[in-house]
């Protein structure tokens, strides 16, 4: 791949990475609380602000609940703002996660991906985004360290574009990519600096009849998150999924506009395609299992087999789009989930993925693997294992179990 | 080529660290990296893994390794306890902190190499919290049983880690493990 710029590679685990984003992006405040696994990157960013690398304010709450407060505030009165949380932590958000997206606050945050209690478990899966996946908020899925660190800077372009005003969660597996070293190239500080630029604010009319930058600001005073009874409060919301749609551009564009400066691309940075051209079985997933995926669609595809995967690298707002035309033409799909949906139909990826097919005058066979839950690893055997399932249900013409347990005791 | 290396050692021993160290020596020859720690319920003296990966390409795995093509083991009673050998390829080689020679130990069939580190860090008076430190020094043992990173990466990586004199102990200690290891082939 070309690089236009030059870059510095470094040995960086994904929490590193997140920070390292950060700190060269340029942050007016982050304010955060810490938990397993997310803590690295307040620790390490911490450390850029004692040793003065940045001019970030930092605050340290005294709750996840406060962390988002506080990064709600300070994003309204137009400052670029950061948290990081995983699993309780962003259950302890819930609340605040709708008031954000609701007043439109910008705020970018890392979710280092931890299952949620009971029991108690550190480990990685995605039940604690998946929560939240109707509280508004941009969800990117990184699918390694690299990746984490692109994610993150290009999150803040996304969030604050005036036609999106959304806020982003990057999310990167607990452990597998939080705490695992691995190559990332850094772009210099200067180029992200300019990359990121100054954050812009879409004109308002105030109630004195002025043209106001979209902001907190004594000398324009105006209010955010007001009252909305039954007259008001659903064309707030219509809004909110408006912007979702705005989203789906500006992902691509920035991903596309940055690509071109790091030499690094992620499909159309809404969903990255892994041999489905000719595809006859395919894999769809989120987060660091692609990789593993990948490894055995090339064994696969070695012994002549068309294998192909499909990562969704957004979640939110969803690529309808894209999705149907990348699987239509695939015979079966796997979707894996690395969360439950507790009395639903499978888990939901596989939810979005076979609705969003729905529609197609010719419609794959989709099932759907529920995987990962705890922290439990996924080997490439098993891949392999789901990969022989869809074969199967092919030569037989038929679904017998629509949604399976991967490694599950049972 | 992928080289997969699984380190076993016990809770406080420092096999995540090892792991790192590992990984962060191999990229400064250039090379593709992973480290990645398996957390149980930490607590001193348990059984712990950790695991690397060095590569020419990049890595795209990000699963556990199942069929590694080293085996470093930090504790020399816990392969008594544990199978230190599940999984590992039939080439695979063994790197052990052991007092013993590699014939003693009865890992018949593998290509076992050990190195009395835990002797290196009393000789060195290399503790941390009172317990002989074996983490770093082990890895000069293995960049000599393995050849899969040079003896000065493996110092620089440690350098790296701890400014001063702790790191120049560290080094000296993976020094005297690169000399006195034994290879049982």
């Amino acid at each position: 791949m070309m690089k236009s710029v030059e870059q510095k590679t470094l040995a960086l685990n994904g929490n590193e990475a997140v920070a390292y984003a950060v700190k060269q992006s340029d942050v007016d405040v982050v304010a955060a609380y810490p938990i397993t696994p997310q803590t690295i990157i307040v620790e390490r960013f911490s450390e850029y602000v004692a040793n003065g690398e940045v001019e970030t304010a930092f605050v340290c709450t005294e709750s996840e609940h406060s962390a988002l407060t506080a990064c709600l505030a300070a994003s309204l009165t137009g400052a670029r703002t950061f948290t990081a949380s995983a699993s309780a932590g962003l259950a302890l958000m819930h609340e605040m996660l709708f008031v954000t997206s609701g007043c439109r606050a910008p705020v970018v945050m890392a979710i280092a991906n931890r299952a949620l209690s009971a029991p108690i478990n550190i480990h990685g899966d995605q039940s604690d985004t998946m929560a939240q996946r109707d509280s508004g908020w941009i969800q990117i899925y990184a699918e390694n360290a690299q990746e984490v660190y692109d994610s993150i800077i290009q999150a803040f372009r996304i969030a604050e574009h005036p036609d999106v005003l959304l806020p982003a969660m990057v999310c990167l597996d607990g452990f597998q990519l939080s705490h695992s070293v691995e190559n990332v190239n850094v772009l210099p500080d200067e180029v992200v600096k300019k990359f990121v630029g100054v954050r812009q604010y879409p004109m308002v009319l105030t109630h004195e009849g002025k043209m106001v930058p979209l902001k907190l600001d004594p000398e324009n005073p105006m209010t955010m998150g007001p009252l909305a009874f039954p007259n008001y409060y659903f064309e707030f919301k219509r809004q909110q999924e408006e912007a979702m749609k705005v989203a789906l551009r500006v992902i691509r564009e920035v991903h596309d506009e940055y690509a071109k400066i790091s030499g690094r691309s992620y499909g159309d940075g809404l969903l990255d395609s892994y041999f489905l051209e000719d595809a006859e079985i395919a894999i769809v997933c989120l987060g660091s299992t692609a990789g593993t995926v990948k490894t055995v669609v090339d064994e696969l595809r070695a012994e002549g087999i068309k294998a192909g995967l499909l990562r969704m690298r957004t979640f939110r707002p969803l690529p309808v789009d894209g999705i149907k035309k990348v699987l239509g033409h695939v015979k079966a799909v796997a979707v894996m989930d690395k969360s439950m949906s507790f009395g639903g139909f499978g888990g939901a990826v596989f939810h979005e993925v076979r609705h969003a097919l729905y529609d197609l005058d010719k419609k794959p066979f989709v099932v759907n693997y529920i995987y990962g839950l705890g922290g439990r690893d996924t080997s490439p055997m098993q891949i392999r294992g789901i990969y022989n399932d869809l074969q199967e249900i092919l030569a037989k013409g038929r679904v017998e179990t629509p949604v399976k347990y991967v490694g599950l005791r049972e | 080529m992928l080289r997969e290396i699984r380190i076993h050692g016990r809770g406080g021993q420092g096999a995540v660290t090892a792991a790192q160290l590992l990984a962060h020596a191999a990229h400064t020859e250039g090379k593709y990296v992973q480290a990645f720690p398996y957390f149980g319920a930490e607590r001193r003296g348990a059984p712990v893994k950790a695991f690397a990966r060095i590569s020419d390409a990049p890595i795209l795995l990000h699963s556990q390794v199942y069929n590694p093509d080293y085996v470093v083991v930090l504790d020399q009673q816990l392969y008594k306890i544990i199978d230190v050998t599940e999984g590992l390829k039939m080439d695979g080689i063994i790197v052990m902190n052991s007092t013993k020679k590699p014939d003693e130990l009865g890992l018949k069939g593998w290509r076992v190499a050990t190195v009395d580190a835990t002797g290196i860090a009393l000789e060195l008076n290399l503790r941390v919290a009172g317990l002989p430190v074996v983490n770093t020094s082990i890895l000069g043992a293995f960049s000599r049983a393995t050849d899969e990173v040079q003896l000065e990466s493996v110092l620089k990586a440690i350098r790296g880690n701890w400014r001063g004199s702790a790191g120049e102990k560290n080094a000296l200690a993976a020094e005297l493990a690169y000399e006195r290891l034994i290879k049982g082939w």
